[in-house]
């Protein structure tokens, strides 16, 4: 399973790569999103992956018998999803008030600011 | 009492609640500003003193014990870096009374910019790793809202690359994070520094250094990396520029520092000399691109830039006095870029351009503001007796006493350049005629500062000039808190102490 999810992770960064190397805006927001996908189901593998051993302690015990699934992964995703879904969605704004202002998508046509004028 | 960890977390936070409940009343907005930066400047204050007297400060969030819970720790450099944080803060507040325009006051201004100070305050007196990145993230979307805030041109593209690049490292820094859960089991910075040593691949451990180095070094602008600064920062009102310049950049030094004294200290072979041959590439890099610019705020971005390189050269040379020099230079160089980023909002202000060439003749006119560009101007030449004079020195003393030739020669050549470039903007801003002048025509404002504005704007440039003018003369006692700052970062001991107690 970590063997797939290897493949999966270095799948979703390079694509999220590829496109944040490519001219369209909206192809680098895209990009991004990719690349925050893929670092969060990196934290998930780093975690272990453990099946059927929820990080419960069952009744009557006063603490778990077998070796259980590791919930600190877990928390720190949902706080990196939750961030980055914030995030994207301002960049998404962004985008769009960079296409309303500057009349363009192409990111090679947005480099006043790269140059001494 | 432990409160006054809190507070520097919980006064931007209050304040920028305070701020977004009055939201419509521009005028409490700013009064509610004003009270809030300086009620965190005296935490600041209060924060140093006590990690001064009764050493570092440790506090568990909801009592749950480390490495379990998140942990607040300052010790002495984080308290500093606290106190530059407000310092910044109140100077830029008050300026931007006199040179913010309502449009941005009354979007958001006042609670974006206290949201902006939680994060970094968060950042640097978090004892969790990934908690940094929390904070990082706070900082980021507050300083994302800031840039973009306001809609012009220039503005949205430097954000659209600001965005991207800082995106790109905080998913570097996730990544990072969760590799080294994988490989250390804790996240707590204390019970990681306790653990690094015994990771059975050091290779690994070399990685997540070389991570960590990718992921701060784009926040910090050090060498391959900066490209996103000079196109971003000139972009905003100066208010907004100067906090960026003197503050933001800092969060990733100051991340740099903590992890690669606690945390990354097994392979100094590899890592540091790493940093220091990126240290030397930053000054070289930064300052020719200084010297080919002909607008003021991209000069002053490819100096700042320049001097990030000092700031890394201590933590590479990584001697006590080495890491003395670096906290000094921080705190020297937070002084003199907001100074100068703010002397530049007034020449705007004044003559409504930051085109060098049609600048001049600003000396025979506005006198006072020629002062105050000459002081940390100076300081960042390294004259003495001003600040940047003592921290080049004590680097350079480091640099001579571990044999690193190289970086020395190449810090004092980057130093004279420096002052070069100062003084060409000395030369052609303020000391030459007007190019208007020659024509016959005298000078004319393009929207005549009133002289309560002036003396607002003058205000927090001229404490700020001071206080490199202070740090300079009395060089010894600020040198005996940085010394004993880096004391603390190098004996990682006492650190682990404060957070873990008494954990074997």
């Amino acid at each position: 399973m970590e063997v797939v999810m290897s493949f999966v992770i270095g799948g979703l960064y390079a694509s999220g790569l590829y496109l944040m190397m490519r001219r369209n805006i909206l192809k680098l927001v895209l990009g991004i999103a990719l690349l925050s996908h893929a670092a969060n189901l990196l934290i998930f593998t780093m975690g272990r992956l453990t099946r059927g051993h929820p990080p419960l302690i069952p009744p009557g015990e006063v603490r778990v018998l077998e070796s259980i699934a590791d919930p600190l992964p877990e928390a720190l995703i949902l706080t990196a999803i939750v961030i980055g879904f914030g995030v994207q969605a301002f960049a998404i704004v962004l985008i769009r008030r960079c296409f309303e202002t500057l009349g363009t998508d192409d990111l090679d046509e947005m480099r006043s600011t790269d140059r001494a004028p | 009492m432990n409160l006054v960890l809190l507070f520097p977390i919980l006064i931007p936070f209050a304040t920028a609640v305070a701020c977004l409940l009055a939201w419509k009343q521009r005028h409490v907005q700013r009064v509610l500003s004003i009270t809030g930066a300086v009620l965190l400047q005296a935490s600041g204050f209060l924060l140093l003193v006590s990690v001064w007297q009764s050493g570092i400060r440790a506090v568990q969030m909801g009592n749950w014990p480390a490495p379990f819970g998140i942990t607040l720790v300052s010790d002495l450099f984080s308290a500093i870096m606290i106190v530059m944080a407000g310092l910044t803060g109140v100077t830029v507040l008050v300026y931007s009374l006199a040179d913010m325009d309502t449009g941005r006051e009354s979007f958001g201004y006042h609670p974006l910019m206290h949201i902006l100070l939680m994060g970094v305050c968060g950042a640097f007196i978090t004892g969790d790793v990934f908690n940094l990145y929390v904070w990082f993230e706070v900082m980021l979307i507050a300083s994302f809202v800031l840039l973009g805030l306001g809609g012009e041109k220039a503005q949205l593209e430097g954000t659209v690359k600001y965005v991207t690049l800082n995106l790109m490292s905080s998913a570097l820094f996730l990544a990072a994070v969760g590799i080294m859960y994988g490989a250390v089991g804790t996240l707590n910075m204390a019970d990681l520094a306790r653990h690094m040593g015994t990771v059975k691949q050091p290779g690994l451990v070399t990685t997540l250094a070389t991570l960590f180095l990718l992921a701060f070094g784009i926040k910090a602008a050090i060498f391959p990396l900066f490209f996103w600064l000079p196109a971003s920062y000139p972009t905003p009102p100066a208010p907004i520029a100067a906090i960026f310049a003197g503050l933001l950049t800092k969060v990733g030094i100051y991340a740099l520092i903590r992890v690669f004294t606690l945390l990354f200290v097994q392979d100094l072979e590899y890592t540091h000399a790493l940093l220091l041959v990126l240290a030397g590439l930053t000054m070289i890099s930064g300052i020719l691109g200084a010297l080919v610019q002909n607008e003021l705020r991209r000069i002053l971005s490819f100096v700042l830039v320049s001097h990030i390189g000092f700031m890394i050269m201590g933590l590479g040379i990584f001697t006590h006095l080495a890491i003395t020099a670096s906290v000094f230079y921080i705190v020297h160089d937070v002084i003199v870029k907001t100074g100068l980023f703010l002397v530049g909002g007034v020449v705007r202000a004044e003559r409504g351009t930051y085109e060098m060439s049609s600048l001049g003749g600003l000396y025979s006119s506005n006198p006072w503001l020629s002062a105050l560009f000459l002081l940390p101007a100076l300081s960042v030449g390294g004259i003495p007796p001003l600040s940047g004079f003592w921290g080049k020195l004590v680097l350079v003393k480091a640099g001579m006493e571990t044999g690193q030739y190289l970086i020395v020669a190449t810090a004092l050549i980057v130093a004279l350049l420096s002052l070069l470039v100062m003084m060409k903007m000395w030369a052609d801003a303020f000391w030459r005629d007007s190019p208007g002048s020659a024509a016959g025509g005298s000078v004319v404002s393009a929207n005549p500062v009133s002289f309560e504005s002036r003396l607002v704007l003058f205000c927090p440039i001229g404490v700020l000039g001071l206080l490199t003018l202070a740090a300079g003369i009395f060089a010894e006692p600020v040198l005996t808190v940085c010394s004993r700052a880096a004391d603390q970062l190098l004996n990682t001991e006492e650190y682990i102490r404060a957070v873990l107690g008494g954990i074997p």
